[in-house]
């Protein structure tokens, strides 16, 4: 019986213990890391019927936001632009280009062309656009850079605690209601930022809910 | 324990090689980790559902439709034309904060293809788009309102209507701010006040 136990297993029990201490390190900051918006949602650039480029109409061409999504100030869906508000232009301008076959195939037949959606909040999340767009809420605030994107790519994670950041201190973050659809604008830093911000609070009565009933009903 | 260390960091190395850094680009759809009731089978904006026949979740309206904020007891404003005639004059208060709107729809649907000053020449023009018309050429400063609320609802020629995206109202305040642009092109020191005129003649 002396003999069943080497020295070595003298060692053992505090090597056991290191060894699940690693392991459920890891698995906590794996989780940490990976089971986020931050990793599933950002980054999404899913492939589009038609490759349409935002920097070349927005910035190349001066278009505003909302010549497409022309009721995001009024609905609280903002809408993906019509077939009809392509065509305005293409059917002149390259009406012959094959990156445009799924439009033109749209306006023959009145179907939609089957854009793949690039953000989407849970269906238990009621966000309006207008009620943001017309309070200072930039576009460039959730969707970032889209007048530089070629191809459109989820840049905000949308977790429910990235909107409480800004519900709670949304000093941070607004901007003149002018600049809203300027998505070039530069912000001003730091305290200047915020300075403007409580001014606009003030100026329009800017009071964001974090209670549970404002987003999900 | 340094077999143990090893396998660890094998393990870690393949995790990360297989899923990735957070934010990369890709075009693998989201994984949703926790899935209750975040796709819902309700009828959503502009989304596909399978409930209707043509798959469709965005109705058309039953023809003849008209919306309950549309003012339907006021043709002219409706339509712009009286009778079978073209109306003129605005039909609704024209003030400072309504050119403000018009000049703020006229610059995201309008100056596209007809520039900012309305002389035709929107950026568009210089990518193929053919037949804009100047605003101050004697033919359109002669329109009648109605006719320019027609053709801005409806379209004309090659333009087609802006009345799904614009109400009533902001057509009429476009309207009016087309007005003002003509006039600008075409104004004399008479239409200017007696007290900015000094101004204007640099004294």
């Amino acid at each position: 019986m002396a003999n069943l136990f080497g020295k070595a297993a003298n060692q053992l029990p505090p090597k056991i213990v290191v060894g699940i201490l690693i392991i459920g390190a890891l698995t906590v900051a794996g989780i940490a890391y990976y089971f986020t918006p931050k990793y599933t949602r950002v980054g999404y650039m899913p492939k589009q019927p038609i490759p349409f480029d935002h920097s070349l109409h927005v910035t190349g061409l001066g278009l505003d936001c909302r010549f497409c999504h022309s009721f995001v100030e009024k609905s609280g869906f903002s809408n993906i632009p019509t077939t009809q508000t392509c065509m305005s232009c293409h059917r002149m301008v390259k009406a012959d280009s094959p990156k445009l076959a799924a439009l033109r195939e749209s306006w023959e037949t009145g179907e939609p062309v089957r854009w793949v959606r690039v953000y989407q909040l849970p269906d238990y999340v009621y966000f309006d656009h207008s009620a943001h767009v017309n309070r200072g809420v930039s576009c460039f605030s959730c969707h970032g850079e889209v007048n530089l994107m070629r191809t459109v790519y989820h840049k905000t994670p949308l977790s429910m605690s990235w909107c409480l950041d800004c519900h709670r201190n949304p000093e941070y973050f607004l901007r003149p209601q002018e600049k809203v659809f300027d998505l070039g604008w530069q912000a001003p830093t730091g305290r200047q930022q915020i300075e403007m911000g409580k001014q606009l609070i003030e100026q329009g009565k800017i009071n964001p809910s974090d209670n549970c009933s404002a987003c999900h009903r | 324990m340094r077999t143990f260390l090893l396998l660890v960091s094998c393990l870690v190395f393949a995790i990360v090689s297989v899923t990735g850094l957070r934010g990369t680009k890709t075009m693998r759809s989201p994984i949703e980790i926790f899935p209750d009731m975040v796709r819902q089978a309700k009828v959503k904006e502009q989304a596909p559902s399978y409930f209707f026949s043509d798959q469709r979740a965005s109705r058309y309206p039953v023809p003849g439709t008209v919306p309950t904020t549309d003012p339907v007891d006021l043709p002219y404003l409706n339509t712009g034309t009286i009778g079978d005639y073209w109306g003129d004059g605005i039909p609704i208060p024209v003030t400072g904060e309504t050119l403000k709107t018009g000049r703020e729809r006229f610059e995201i649907f309008c100056s596209a293809c007809h520039g900012s000053t309305g002389s035709g020449n929107g950026i568009a023009t210089q990518y193929g788009l053919v037949g804009v018309p100047n605003y101050h050429s004697e033919h359109t400063r002669q329109m009648p309102d109605g006719q320019i609320f027609f053709v801005i609802t409806h379209g004309q020629g090659l333009m087609l209507g802006y009345g799904a995206n614009l109400s009533p109202e902001e057509r009429w305040a476009v309207v009016a701010y087309i007005r003002a642009l003509q006039l600008s092109q075409n104004a004399a020191l008479s239409d200017v006040p007696i007290a900015e005129r000094q101004r204007l003649e640099g004294k």
